[in-house]
């Protein structure tokens, strides 16, 4: 009795322990080659994607490895101590806790705006036409969470049009807000107008002028304890270069 | 007699340990224990504990409700494919609890395979709600109960139910007045495992049910959140969740597992 329970409980938590190791191959050292290391806000997964490639073309045995995510977490693992040479925030506040804890080498770089729409599903099952209708009783508007530059920007412009909206849920970042609406298990979302853009026909993405009122100014900065100094400078170059601004336009970001 | 342990067990035994219990002291070291008092106090974490000690004990209880007889299924029954449903049930055991959460929304979703019907049928939508948490939990914990119990029902004597059945007392009866005695110890050993996976769930639970104050987030999403912008609230919810964790599994574990 005693011995199988033993196994039973040995078994179950040597499983679970491997279920929950969610960060496995980190450190993979390649020989030879170098990896940049870039913590993108999740809003630039699809562009810095794209810059990335060009920037390992560009420079043989370079890997360019990316962390996308909440801006206010990676900011909080680079003050952690996070390995990270570039951080690129949605909003100045994140960028200030690096700066803040003097994380940042210089002085951080505006490189693009963005602004908010709402995303709804492509059948539109909430009717949502304006601004004002993310306010309706019995619509599941979904959020990102205010510590997180795309909830600011949300509350921010509630606030400026005097709308209350009470969100089914807070997201960790804006791509958290996109799924929920593409999955179609929220009416209404707010996000930026480049993943709205970069979802293609999964949602439908409405402009409203109160955005005008919550423009989010996305700063870049390489890092005090970059491992490597030179590439990111370099790619913080690349990033603010004039075909760096093409692609960032393209998908819909406003220059600074 | 006791003799001394030889060291080439001792040793990595107490490494084992040390491993286990420093990331605990790293949490007590840093604690801001002069402004523990009011932050406890804060109503959001009260909240979120109340919700995480609701939610893991209703999880539990679903688990109880269909892993014991999915054990007893599985452990007594023979049938085609028995092993086949055996790697099934423990599929949410691997599986990382985010991917269980989005198997969970289209499946249960709104727009969801079943989710489907039941919003169509009955209005009933269980993303972003407290049923879905405890939904969530329930995936994750379940196959903690299952493989707890089965083990046990496939280490008692089955010549008591035998014994019972040739004095003439039905399937039923049987499994109710032999077979669960029997293998009680099994069951809350495992529904404690399934309490504690419950309780510290959090990637299912984030990506079925969301996050919101007071509805769906627990205190491991808490946690998550706090770390971004308040890494000492952090450590405070940390805290409570260990304490509380540490203090229920001991007295449960005293309780039922010891005696077994």
């Amino acid at each position: 009795m005693k011995r199988t329970l033993a196994i039973a409980v040995a078994a179950s938590t040597l499983l679970a322990s491997a279920a929950c190791g969610d960060t496995g191959d980190d450190e993979k050292a390649s020989g030879g080659s170098r990896t940049l290391n870039v913590f993108a806000a999740a809003s630039l997964t699809e562009t810095f994607g794209a810059l990335g490639k060009s920037f390992e073309s560009s420079h043989p045995g370079v890997k360019v490895r990316f962390n996308f995510g909440g801006s206010s977490a990676l900011a909080a693992q680079i003050n952690q101590g996070a390995p990270a040479d570039v951080f690129a925030a949605a909003s100045p506040a994140t960028m200030k806790t690096v700066t803040d804890a003097k994380g940042a080498a210089g002085t951080p770089t505006t490189f693009v705006k963005n602004r908010l729409v709402i995303a709804v599903p492509p059948s539109d099952p909430g009717k949502v036409a304006k601004f004002a209708d993310l306010a309706e009783p019995g619509l599941k508007v979904v959020l990102c969470a205010t510590p997180v530059p795309c909830g600011a920007a949300a509350q921010k412009a509630l606030a400026a049009a005097g709308l209350k909206v009470k969100p089914a849920s807070q997201e960790q970042d804006v791509k958290g807000v996109l799924t929920k609406v593409e999955l179609g298990e929220a009416d209404a979302g707010l996000v930026y107008r480049t993943d709205a853009k970069a979802a293609g026909a999964k949602v439908k993405g409405i402009e409203f002028p109160e955005s005008a009122k919550a423009i989010n100014a996305y700063p870049i900065a390489t890092l005090a304890r970059a491992p490597q100094p030179d590439l990111a400078k370099q790619f913080v170059d690349l990033v603010l270069s004039a075909p760096g601004r093409t692609v960032l336009t393209q998908a819909g970001f406003e220059a600074p | 007699m006791i003799r001394r342990p030889p060291a080439v067990l001792l040793l990595p035994a107490l490494v084992g340990l040390a491993f286990l219990v420093l990331p605990l002291g790293g949490l007590l070291a840093r604690a801001p224990w002069s402004t523990l008092g009011t932050r406890l106090a804060e109503p959001q974490v009260l909240e979120a504990l109340r919700l995480s000690l609701v939610t893991a004990t209703l999880a539990t209880a679903l688990c109880l409700l269909f892993g014991v007889p999915l054990a007893w299924l599985l452990a007594r029954v023979p049938f085609p494919g028995a092993r086949l449903l055996r790697a099934l049930v423990t599929v949410p055991l691997v599986l990382p609890p985010v991917v269980g959460g989005v198997a969970l929304l289209l499946a249960l979703g709104r727009r969801g395979l079943v989710g489907q019907w039941l919003d169509a049928w009955f209005g009933l939508t269980l993303p972003f709600t407290t049923a879905g948490v405890v939904l969530a939990e329930t995936f994750v914990a379940m196959p903690f109960l299952v493989i707890s119990v089965e083990g046990a029902l496939r280490g008692a004597d089955q010549r008591f139910e035998e014994a019972a059945a040739t004095l003439g007392a039905s399937r039923w009866t049987v499994f109710r007045r032999v077979t669960l005695p029997l293998v009680a110890p099994g069951v809350a050993a495992g529904a404690v495992l399934c309490w504690a996976r419950a309780l510290g769930e959090f990637g299912a639970t984030i990506t079925f049910a969301g996050n919101f104050p007071g509805r769906t987030q627990t205190m491991p999403l808490a946690v998550y959140l706090a770390l971004e912008t308040d890494p000492q609230a952090a450590i405070v919810l940390s805290l409570v969740l260990l304490a509380v964790s540490v203090l229920v599994l001991a007295a449960l574990r005293d309780r039922w597992i010891g005696a077994g």
